[in-house]
């Protein structure tokens, strides 16, 4: 990732003094969040933010340690397929489905990761995204998913036994907790030390090495990190569809993730939030339309690849106005 | 044995189309370091260039197995010079990237208006039929389809290693700089290879057409198991790109008749194996 790693390197100083501007826009981003469900259709808004927190984590992969996934439905569909099934067929609460999600996502995360690291770069990719694959005809041909049909009609329970989430409000709010406390995972653990070393593999894999870091287990660190958060996004999203089906599992979902990222902006916190909302906004407007969301994806992907490849945060960070507000 | 012999023999055909893939993969990754995502595209590309010639122009099929990798193979060279040129001194994810935008836009479009099923094209009626082997019946057109690919496989080979256009294919491979001060031009060399690449897709394309249905989304399943093909021969050597194709299609027709549930899953089940046995690949060179 050198093309990538030396925009990285300017950005890294900066980030560090937060100043009150960032904090400001911090603020009025959630207050906007929590006021959006009397304006905006509540499941529209749910899709988002699930969509939001799948980007982060996988951002957390490809932006912060420079492995480009291509088998990150695997943990979004699975883990949606789990907790479907725990809540359905076992009856837990939803709080202990979206866990088993959570923690199946991380399984599975730490078996792809465990292969997928033996190789780098574009090998990376081409391994990831075959065991994706594999994956894919797991859940065609095994009992549990119901194949073609999925698991459909999940029940959303109450929350701690206590709070109604087939409540659109208790819902929506739910899923916003859900979403703040991903994100300031991801927050914290970018900013840790070990996101630190995390950083430096990206920027120069043999110099960690030979500072004596084993960089094989903090890439599948971060690997398993990334696979349980982008589990808990696939989890929250089941129960908010109620359903579970292939379409989560299947090599075109794990595309669509990458293109939230690179077209908000590789490497960003917000990036892939944006990234998320622009792509699931498209999606739905093109809903009612026959003509196919693919053709706009396809060239959207190849404008972002040529033209602009910090993507729209990115750009916006790198401009004049991005610089004076001390991004 | 009936049983066992067709298998094997759908295998060996899987394995032509995997070899004709991965080869024109490896060609193409080796000048550009470019992992060609839309090879499925142009795979397809080829197989609906052939229909629709046959559709609006009356040409056949042997025509087709001419004229179709000609039109993609320029199609090729069209997006290498224009977009494509431009991702070289970039990170190579961003042609993997790029090339996968490239592969949703051709599928999506021809998804759009053909539609997602297949469209029936007939083999030539000189291959209709079959011949009696004895031990089993060989419908004439896959017996041709074995023998055409394996032979395209031995040209390209042949091309790449024993012509003076090949060697400075291999040269600029090793050094692209050195090989351009020695007045070969480069930037043209990789146009070719590009299209080079995309003709065997085309071509493998037109071969499947009588044998799969022409269908927008023929290409996308094949590219990932092509990928996994690729990860398990290692991309350092064309010889080694067809041997492997050739044994994981083997290997996927055997898997059929003693334990048909995994036959779906068998050539990634192999490059786990592979994986944890000899990471580089096969045939692969890089650590």
């Amino acid at each position: 990732m050198v093309e990538l790693s030396e925009k990285m390197a300017t950005k890294v100083q900066p980030e560090r003094n937060t100043s009150m501007v960032q904090i400001g826009l911090l603020v009025v981003a959630v207050g906007c969040l929590a006021a959006a469900p009397l304006f905006l259709y509540p499941i529209f808004l749910m899709k988002l933010l699930c969509f939001a927190l799948f980007a982060c984590a996988f951002n957390l992969l490809l932006g912060y340690t420079g492995l480009l996934s291509f088998g990150h439905a695997t943990f979004f569909g699975g883990a949606a397929y789990f907790t479907a099934h725990a809540v359905k067929e076992w009856g837990v609460t939803p709080e202990i489905g979206i866990l088993i999600g959570v923690a199946g996502a991380a399984l599975l995360g730490l078996v792809v990761g465990f292969f997928a690291i033996r190789r780098q770069g574009i090998y990376f990719a081409m391994i990831t995204l075959a065991l994706g694959q594999m994956f894919y005809f797991f859940c065609l041909q095994a009992g549990f998913t119901h194949g073609e049909d999925g698991i459909q009609s999940v029940p959303r329970g109450h929350l701690f036994g206590l709070i109604d989430l087939n409540q659109p409000t208790n819902m929506y709010y739910f899923v916003l907790a859900v979403f703040l406390i991903g994100i300031a995972m991801i927050w914290r653990f970018i900013n840790s030390p070990f996101g630190m070393i995390l950083k430096s593999i990206r920027e120069n894999e043999q110099r960690a090495i030979s500072l004596g870091y084993s960089v094989r287990n903090y890439k599948l660190g971060a690997f398993v990190m990334s696979a349980a958060l982008t589990g808990l996004a696939g989890g929250v999203k089941a129960l908010v569809f109620q359903f579970a089906t292939l379409t989560d599992v299947g090599w075109q979902m794990s595309g669509e993730v990458i293109l939230m990222t690179l077209l908000g902006g590789i490497g960003t916190l917000i990036g892939p939030i944006v990234g998320a909302g622009l792509v699931v906004t498209l999606q739905n407007y093109l809903a009612t339309s026959d003509f196919p969301v693919t053709i706009i994806t396809g060239v959207v992907f190849m404008a972002c690849v040529l033209l602009f490849r910090r993507g729209i945060v990115g750009e916006f960070y790198a401009s004049r106005l991005g610089k004076k507000l001390g991004f | 044995m009936q049983a066992l012999f067709g298998q094997l023999l759908i295998g060996l055909i899987n394995g032509s189309f995997y070899a004709l893939l991965s080869l024109g993969l490896a060609v193409i990754f080796g000048l550009l370091r470019v992992i060609n995502f839309a090879h499925g595209a142009q795979y397809m590309l080829g197989a609906f260039v052939a229909f629709l010639l046959l559709q609006y122009f009356g040409i056949g099929y042997w025509a087709a197995l001419i004229v179709a990798p000609l039109i993609v193979g320029l199609l090729g060279a069209v997006i290498e010079r224009t977009m494509l040129s431009r991702l070289y001194n970039l990170d190579p994810l961003y042609g993997l990237l790029f090339t996968f935008g490239l592969a949703l836009t051709i599928e999506g479009t021809f998804r759009y208006l053909y539609g997602a099923s297949g469209q029936p094209y007939a083999p030539p009626p000189l291959l209709a039929g079959g011949t009696n082997l004895g031990f089993m019946f060989l419908p004439n057109y896959r017996g041709w389809v074995v023998v055409v690919s394996l032979l395209a496989c031995l040209g390209t080979w042949l091309l790449i290693e024993k012509t003076k256009l090949g060697s400075y294919l291999r040269a600029a491979t090793e050094n692209a700089t050195l090989v351009q001060v020695f007045g070969v031009n480069v930037p043209v060399l990789l146009t070719f290879t590009y299209a080079l690449g995309a003709a065997l897709a085309a071509f493998a394309g037109v071969l499947a057409a009588p044998i799969y249905q022409v269908s927008p989304l023929m290409g996308s399943n094949m590219i990932i198991v092509v990928f996994a093909v690729v990860v398990v021969g290692g991309m350092g050597s064309i010889m080694g790109a067809i041997v492997t194709g050739y044994m994981l299609g083997i290997a996927e027709g055997l898997t059929k008749v003693f334990y048909p549930e995994a036959s779906n899953i068998v050539i990634f089940v192999i490059m786990a194996i592979v994986l944890l046995l000899r990471p580089a690949g096969l045939f692969g060179r890089d650590a």
